[in-house]
């Protein structure tokens, strides 16, 4: 028997929470070390999904499948070349996250760590589902430890930023959830069997009014947790009370499940309400990048100033992957994973700060670089990392992105290409304001620079901006195939939709290609015929 | 010979990489060391491939080292891929050899700093950064060089971090570059889309066969050289350099003068193809250099602090080049770079000699007098101060004179005659530098006086070195009026130089264009003499006859003032109303209000849950009975 290896990379943090209960609270340091094992553990374990990815094939990999609940509902998980990347961010970032909290988190360090890991294995079990239903339970258990690390260990508005936050995401994901019976219904309508598969749901052709529907419920529980603008407003108090490690999970992976959304669901299922969208979809992703850099110059908090630069990074990486073509779907996903490290790193930093003086506000540092050279050289470099210097990952990520929103329309990468320089602005000048010019709080003057614990988890994150920087291939070649079979399916169901139009034939209410109509379709006989 | 040529910019990165890692804990003078002898061995390596260039036959060019697959994704495909060819050989031989001797001058200069090694390994990136700006051989690669400079210009400029104004100096660089780099981008975008490729060698090819109209080669040309003028400070991007003067002096040297501040000059050569077949780009290209080397000049006229005067005038002379460029002379574009990479670096250094000898004094109103003082310093600033003047046999006339005589001859007479206004008032500015510092009264202060002393060795042999060279460096590309075939710079930039049309001027017109240019320097001079030697009371008389244009001259034409309102100051402004008013009131009060809603009718709601279950039996039969008459009606 094979063994199961995505079951274990996703469940090993849900064991570890389990065995966590049984250890006595007093023993704090033996948690510590405990959690810090088993995060180091599992990143291991999932890096087995790397070195035997192959890179050849679009169709998911280390598949699971085995009955669960019935009509429909089963457990069904696997990766492709889109996913694979967003697990292995998340079992990496998890030992960092738990070593940036060793002395920060000084209360009820059991449940924080519980939390934690059952919050890993929400995430990285949005990212294997391939079942709807499986999808949509792991969507929203991550929501409940979510809930209580901003809500426990948050600053002093947590209750208002937590009920946002949770209100927020819940509303789309409610949406999310009628669309998804009522899409469950028509499949059982047209084929007579239930089901949840998600490759089911591709073959599905539905009523462009339809689709109109079921993409903007759908649409919306992504949007919110992307976040786009206008539905930004509950990440910049979620972040700024939310203790450190709950920023960078938050920034660096929850928000990718917004976009993952859109790739994996939103796009092949709805192709043409997609098309339909894509202009309003365009400005609102060109609104959030001007808007959230302008917003992150103004703010007077360096957390809430690097969550508005995250609605504006977000804003790129989604309006490169609606240019709908290989290079900007691929720099998308490039992208997220760099605003994953960058933005992570970027709050690894202001927590830092926060340690040392128990303040976030800008006014108060200035000049800290003299006194923390080391930590000057790891924020320059994270700063860096994120305005998207050469040499850096950044930079890969966004000219791929822009590269790719140029192909598509032109005009939105002209607009789009002033993100290179608002984020040069709003971060350097914070850095500025922070890091240089003379010591004028007395504070600052007690900083102690960064101890080895820091160091250890900093340099990761360093080592792999500059690997993929300066490296890409090693990351890019295993998403191509996915990527490119991702932008083949949206196009060949827009074909068919186009020609239905063509020939003013009423549109279909609902139909289920089988395996044989799949080779009837003109598009993809070409394909077959080319190879 | 020329096999090795990759190893010139990795050199120095590795040299970074080691004292990123463990400079902190090797010794002070091993560290100089290192980061001197990285930037020779680039050199001599550069000189070892120069030789064998001159020994490969054209059609062998350019030698390509393709490192590796760098970014690919479907059509955007860059490799990381190195060049050799005449105008990279050029220009890694300035890098490296004005590099290197003003690696040694730092040495001296920084000895007492607490961030020497910091110093040392921003010197070593930024020469790493620059080598693979001008070796890429494709936009992307040079694109990283590019922005790299701009990062190390950034980390050098604001070098004394705790200064407030150094902090200022590097952030506002960086951002003003970036507003070109934005530009430049897009340019590289089309570029991609229409040829398909970033390869200057399959961009030329591509260009010559016509795959692209002239309007659109335009278009790109002019995004190019929207990131020129950032990088290479011309209007309206050059606000950023006279403030860059903050960093060390050897920085404004290196970088602020000799090479990072003319990367867009070698870019605009770089795609000579392109901007020659589109034409009006290069229209746009002269003017633009002729405006800004006349304004910058102008500029210059009234400064009193050293640094900022040579910042200006570094403006100016880049805005020569560019005038060489735009009129389809490349070659003397280039030659002019190359001439004034010695001379100008020559007179940063001597100007941080003068203020090493006077502890950091900037102010040329608080000189005066210190010929007697610096031996070394005076003949030396004043060779440089010869040379961009334009006086004949040393190197400054040979390239400007190119420049002004390819200008008239292409027919552009006002960029020809703005070129020589201009030329007056550099002759004009740096004598009048050199008379406030080294001549007339001595003007010090008392703690300045007391410890007056010529610079250490390792400051003064560099700059006899670049004086030497400030001399002989015109000599590889005489005029023709000396002789046919003695441009041997112009013929060794033939391969890569696209010649569209030659004008030849007869004799009779080269000799007197040459003794108009001579004329002017030679009055610039004279002027300067007149008011600061023999009659220093009329400046002042000028000032208070003219208070307003003075002013106006002083304060730069307000131009920071104007940027700061116009675009800094309103988007701050704006950005905060938005915040306060929209994001916060509106969105956030939106989210808000619905949660309010929701509280609000969930409490009414809570009315009809009294908990007591004849009352919820009231309701259900009511419920029921509404129910039943819908149904039968």
């Amino acid at each position: 028997m094979e063994i199961p290896i995505l079951s274990i990379v996703t469940f090993l943090p849900l064991a570890g929470a389990l065995l966590f209960i049984f250890i006595n609270r007093d023993k704090e340091n033996l948690l510590r070390y405990l959690a810090l094992f088993i995060s180091i553990i599992t990143f291991i374990v999932s890096l087995y999904l790397y070195f035997n990815f192959n890179a050849q094939t679009p169709d998911p990999q280390f598949v699971e499948k085995g009955p669960w609940i019935g009509y429909g509902i089963n457990y069904h998980v696997g990766i492709d070349g889109i996913s694979l990347y967003l697990v292995l961010l998340t079992t990496f970032l998890m030992p960092i996250v738990i070593l940036s909290s060793w002395t920060y988190i000084q209360n009820r360090v059991k449940e924080y760590l519980i939390f934690m890991f059952l919050l890993q294995t929400g995430i990285i079990g949005v990212f294997v589902a391939l079942n709807l239903f499986l999808f949509y339970v792991f969507w929203e258990a991550m929501l409940i430890p979510m809930y209580f690390l901003i809500g426990i260990w948050g600053g002093k508005r947590k209750i208002y930023a937590t009920v946002k936050f949770v209100l927020f995401t819940m509303l789309g994901s409610l949406l999310m959830l009628v669309a998804i019976f009522y899409m469950y219904n028509l499949f059982y309508k047209a084929t007579g069997t239930y089901s949840l598969n998600i490759f089911d749901y591709y073959r599905m052709i539905l009523n462009p009014n339809v689709q109109v529907w079921l993409f903007l419920a759908f649409g919306l529980a992504f949007a919110i947790k992307v976040p786009m603008f206008p539905f930004h407003t509950w990440l910049p108090d979620a972040h700024v009370e939310a203790p450190t490690a709950g920023s960078v999970v938050l920034a660096a992976v929850l928000l990718k499940m917004g976009t993952y959304g859109f790739l994996r669901f939103a796009f092949p299922m709805f192709p043409d309400a997609l098309q339909k969208f894509l202009p309003v979809l365009g400005v609102l992703c060109i609104i959030g990048i001007i808007y959230g850099g302008l917003m992150a110059l103004i703010q007077k908090d360096v957390k809430s100033l690097v969550a508005y630069s995250s609605v504006s990074h977000m804003g790129l990486i989604m309006l490169a992957i609606f240019a709908l073509n290989l290079e900007g779907i691929e720099g998308g996903i490039y992208q997220m994973l760099n605003h994953g490290l960058s933005t992570g790193a970027l709050f690894l930093c202001v927590g830092i700060l926060y340690e040392r003086s128990h303040t976030r506000l800008i006014k108060d540092f200035g000049g800290v670089s003299k006194q923390m050279p080391i930590f000057s050289a790891f924020f320059l470099v994270c700063m860096l990392s994120s305005v998207g210097l050469p040499g850096l990952n950044g930079f890969v990520g966004e000219i791929l992105c822009l590269f790719g929103v140029f192909k598509a329309n032109k005009v939105l990468a002209i607009l789009g290409v002033t993100t290179v320089i608002l984020a040069a602005a709003y971060l350097l000048w914070m850095f500025q304001r922070v890091m240089q010019g003379p010591i004028t709080n007395d504070k600052v003057r007690s900083f102690k620079d960064l101890n080895l614990r820091e160091i250890a988890y900093l340099t990761p994150i360093v080592i792999l901006m500059f690997w993929m920087g300066i490296y890409p291939q090693t990351f890019l070649r295993k998403m191509d195939v996915s990527v490119s079979n991702l932008v083949n399916q949206v196009n060949r169901k827009e074909a068919i939709f186009t020609e239905a139009k063509k020939e003013n034939k009423p549109p279909v209410n609902m139909h289920v290609l089988t395996e044989n109509e799949k080779d009837k379709d003109p598009i993809a006989k070409e394909d077959k015929e080319s190879q | 010979m020329t096999d090795y040529f990759w190893l010139i910019p990795l050199i120095p990165a590795l040299s970074t990489l080691i004292l990123v890692l463990f400079g902190q804990k090797l010794p002070k003078k091993y560290v100089s060391f290192q980061a001197c002898f990285a930037v020779f061995a680039s050199f001599a390596i550069s000189v070892i491939s120069f030789i064998g260039l001159l020994q490969t036959s054209h059609e062998h060019l350019p030698i390509i080292k393709n490192l590796f697959s760098w970014i690919y994704a479907g059509n955007f495909q860059a490799d990381l891929a190195l060049q050799l060819d005449p105008l990279s050989s050029i220009m890694t031989l300035v890098v490296t050899g004005v590099g290197f001797l003003i690696h040694v001058y730092s040495v001296g200069y920084m000895a007492d700093d607490e961030g020497y090694t910091r110093y040392f390994t921003y010197l070593n990136l930024f020469t790493f950064a620059m080598l693979i700006l001008v070796m890429g051989s494709n936009l992307v690669v040079m694109f990283v060089g590019w922005e790299g400079v701009g990062l190390c210009s950034y980390l050098l400029i604001g070098f004394w971090f705790d200064k407030h104004s150094a902090a200022n100096a590097g952030k506002k660089a960086f951002i003003v570059n970036r507003i070109g780099d934005a530009a430049f981008l897009l340019g590289i975008f089309f570029i991609f889309i229409n040829i398909g490729s970033g390869e200057f060698s399959i961009i030329n090819q591509a260009i010559g066969s016509g795959a692209i109209t002239q309007s659109l080669a335009t278009l790109i040309a002019i995004l190019l050289f929207v990131g020129a003028t950032g990088k290479s400070a011309q209007i309206p991007l050059y606000i950023w350099l006279p403030d860059a003067m903050e960093g060390p002096t050897p920085v404004s040297a290196l970088i602020h003068a000799a090479t990072m501040v003319t990367a867009g000059v070698y870019m605009v050569a770089r795609m000579n193809v392109l901007f020659t077949f589109s034409g009006s780009a290069n229209s746009v290209v002269a003017i633009i250099g002729a405006v800004t080397a006349v304004f910058a000049a102008t500029m210059a006229l009234t400064q009193n602090d050293i640094k900022r005067v040579l910042a200006y005038s570094t403006i100016s002379q880049i805005g020569y080049m560019f005038i060489g460029c735009g009129v389809g002379a490349y070659a003397a574009g280039m030659f002019h770079l190359y001439t004034h990479a010695f001379f100008k670096s020559l007179l940063f250094l001597a100007a941080g000699s003068v203020m090493h000898a006077l502890s950091g004094e900037l102010n040329m109103q608080k000189m005066g007098g210190l010929r007697k003082y610096l031996p070394l310093t005076y003949p030396t600033f004043l060779i440089g101060a010869i040379a961009i003047a334009g006086i004949p046999f040393l190197s400054g006339f040979f390239s400007k004179d190119a420049i002004l005589t390819s200008a008239y001859a292409n027919g552009q007479y006002l960029v020809w005659a703005l070129g020589i206004f201009g030329a007056v008032l550099t002759a004009f500015y740096m004598f009048r530098l050199i008379f406030l510092t080294f001549f007339g009264n001595e003007r010090l202060e008392p703690a300045a006086k007391s410890h007056l002393h010529e610079s250490p060795p390792a400051m003064t042999i560099p700059l006899v070195l670049l004086a030497f060279f400030s001399i002989v460096a015109g000599y590889v590309g005489l005029p023709v009026v000396v002789g046919k075939n003695l441009d041997f710079f112009g013929r060794f930039l033939e391969p890569v130089i696209h010649k569209a049309h030659e004008v030849h001027l007869s004799l009779g017109t080269e000799w007197m264009l040459i003794l108009i240019s001579v004329a002017v320097a030679v009055t610039g001079i004279f002027i300067a003499w007149v008011f600061y030697i023999k009659n220093p009371k009329i400046p002042p008389n000028l000032v208070a006859r003219f208070p307003g244009l003075y002013k106006i001259l002083y304060n730069k034409y307000y131009v920071d003032e104007i940027y700061n309102t116009l675009f800094v100051n309103s988007t701050i402004k704006g950005s905060e109303i938005v915040y306060d008013h929209f994001d916060l009131k509106v969105i956030d009060g939106a989210v808000n209000g619905s949660a309010k809603a929701t509280n609000f009718f969930g409490k009414i709601l809570s009315y009809f849950q009294t908990g007591f279950i004849k009352d919820y039996a009231l309701i259900f039969l009511l419920g029921a009975i509404l129910l039943l008459g819908y149904l039968l009606f």
